[in-house]
């Protein structure tokens, strides 16, 4: 089976080196470790804002990084979603605009409307939409940054701490949210966090990082609620 | 250089020839100025602001000489290169029939070089101060650099430069050291600071008073118009 994400790069910064191995494939997977580990530096050389020094990085089974055959897809054709911390949503544009800017499987100003009003209904911010993103509560611009971040398509989402500003109630109550969008839209996962709690409870699989190297991988055991349960037959069915 | 508004008009309004002459005079040359200005400074300020190369201080450098040089060193730069014999005059005689000192088009030309550093300036330093996180978030969402460039960064960055057209403007309107080296003092390419200066030495106080007035309420006006329009809610 094609693998969602294959990742094989070294990277250098300063005195800091990154030099990671693995692989992806359904699910949302977890790159957890302490800060300053290189994990949010992965998900940049993923996405294609920063070139690896060596390596190759595939998305779904297609190349978007070889630095030895001088191969490196822009962002822009990478097909990601992408959600950050502080949802970085563009404060000059609307709530609809903001998504339907990352629509790219349909043409025309109102179809990607549409498509964009649709995610927002499944993240439950339909209300917010002709909203500014100054005007939104951090749970909310997150809601829309989640919207944004699947709206275009992606053949894979990555999540750059997406909920460590956050309040702790908003924080439990949009993992939920996170879970529950992530799982029923079937996109791959790759989601970033120093939260241990966060990271078993949203993630299928956890990457350990530590000083720039996976010092492991595990999948994570399910044993709460028949509901989570249910959750995890309909993505392997997905799968 | 013909006015645009019918002499009938003027006179019915009281405004003497002494005046609107110079006055349209100024305001087509800054406008046409600030036009390239805003243009040309906007987009550099960009390439400036948002690349990564060696040599681009060097370029905001030079470009930006003529606001620490003295006018009338530009001035007498733009007369011998412009008006000096060589191909530069011939290529000028060939495309527009008259070489460009001494005429509108040489003023035009001294304006821009005078009021492109502000512009330049204000605008790198305005694309400069958007978060890049956001270019970049767009990039990834599936946007071309350059749609990047026109739907998130210079919007963001919209008051900077906005300010910075607005200086340019200001600066083309007041431009005089520049101006009166390479146009002289030729009828109906006269400017409203050379035809204030020419009243002040022809002693005729009650033109030259006029003139500033008009000077001075022409750049209130405009520059007051420019940065209300830059204060205009975006998000």
């Amino acid at each position: 089976m094609t693998a969602a994400l294959e990742v094989a790069v070294t990277r250098h910064i300063g005195t800091f080196t990154l030099d990671v191995s693995f692989r992806v494939d359904s699910g949302t997977s977890v790159l957890f470790g302490p800060s300053g580990t290189g994990k949010s530096l992965t998900l940049a050389l993923i996405a294609g804002l920063i070139r690896p020094d060596t390596g190759t990085i595939s998305i779904s089974g297609r190349v978007v990084t070889d630095c030895a055959r001088r191969i490196d897809v822009t962002p822009q054709d990478r097909r990601i979603g992408m959600v950050f911390q502080d949802g970085l949503l563009l404060p000059h544009r609307s709530v609809i605009d903001n998504v339907a800017l990352a629509v790219r499987q349909v043409k025309g100003r109102r179809a990607r409307r549409t498509v964009a009003r649709s995610w927002l209904e499944r993240v439950g911010a339909a209300g917010l939409a002709d909203r500014r993103p100054a005007t939104l509560s951090g749970g909310q611009r997150q809601r829309v940054a989640l919207a944004r971040g699947l709206a275009g398509d992606p053949s894979l989402v990555l999540l750059d701490e997406p909920l460590s500003a956050l309040d702790l109630e908003v924080r439990r109550e949009m993992r939920a949210a996170i879970r529950e969008v992530i799982t029923s839209s079937g996109v791959p996962a790759v989601l970033v966090t120093h939260d241990a709690e966060e990271a078993e409870e949203l993630g299928d699989v956890i990457i350990a990082y530590d000083d720039g190297r996976v010092t492991g991988t595990r999948p994570v055991a399910r044993t709460e609620s028949p509901e989570r349960r249910d959750d995890d037959s309909h993505r392997t069915e997905s799968a | 250089m013909t006015t645009v508004v019918p002499r009938a008009w003027l006179n019915w309004l009281g405004i003497p020839p002494w005046v609107w002459n110079p006055l349209s005079v100024s305001l087509r040359a800054a406008s046409e100025a600030t036009i390239v200005v805003a243009v040309v400074g906007t987009a550099l300020g960009y390439i400036l602001a948002t690349g990564r190369w060696p040599g681009r201080g060097a370029i905001e450098t030079v470009c930006s000489l003529p606001m620490a040089l003295p006018p009338t060193v530009v001035g007498y730069y733009l007369l011998t290169r412009l008006g000096g014999p060589g191909p530069i005059r011939t290529a000028e005689v060939d495309l527009l029939g008259h070489p460009l000192t001494f005429s509108f088009h040489g003023i035009v030309i001294a304006q821009i070089v005078e009021s492109f550093p502000y512009c330049l300036r204000l605008s790198r330093a305005a694309i400069s101060d958007v978060d890049p996180r956001l270019a970049n978030t767009a990039r990834v969402m599936g946007l071309t650099r350059a749609r990047v460039a026109l739907l998130v960064t210079l919007p963001l960055a919209r008051r900077g430069i906005v300010a910075g057209v607005a200086l340019a403007f200001g600066r083309a309107l007041g431009d005089f050291g520049a101006t009166m080296i390479i146009s002289g003092s030729v009828p109906m390419a006269t400017t409203m600071p050379i035809a204030l200066y020419d009243a002040i030495i022809d002693g005729t106080h009650h033109q030259a008073m006029v003139l500033a007035l008009v000077q001075l309420g022409v750049a209130f006006t405009i520059l007051l118009g420019v940065s209300r329009l830059g204060r205009v809610r975006a998000w």
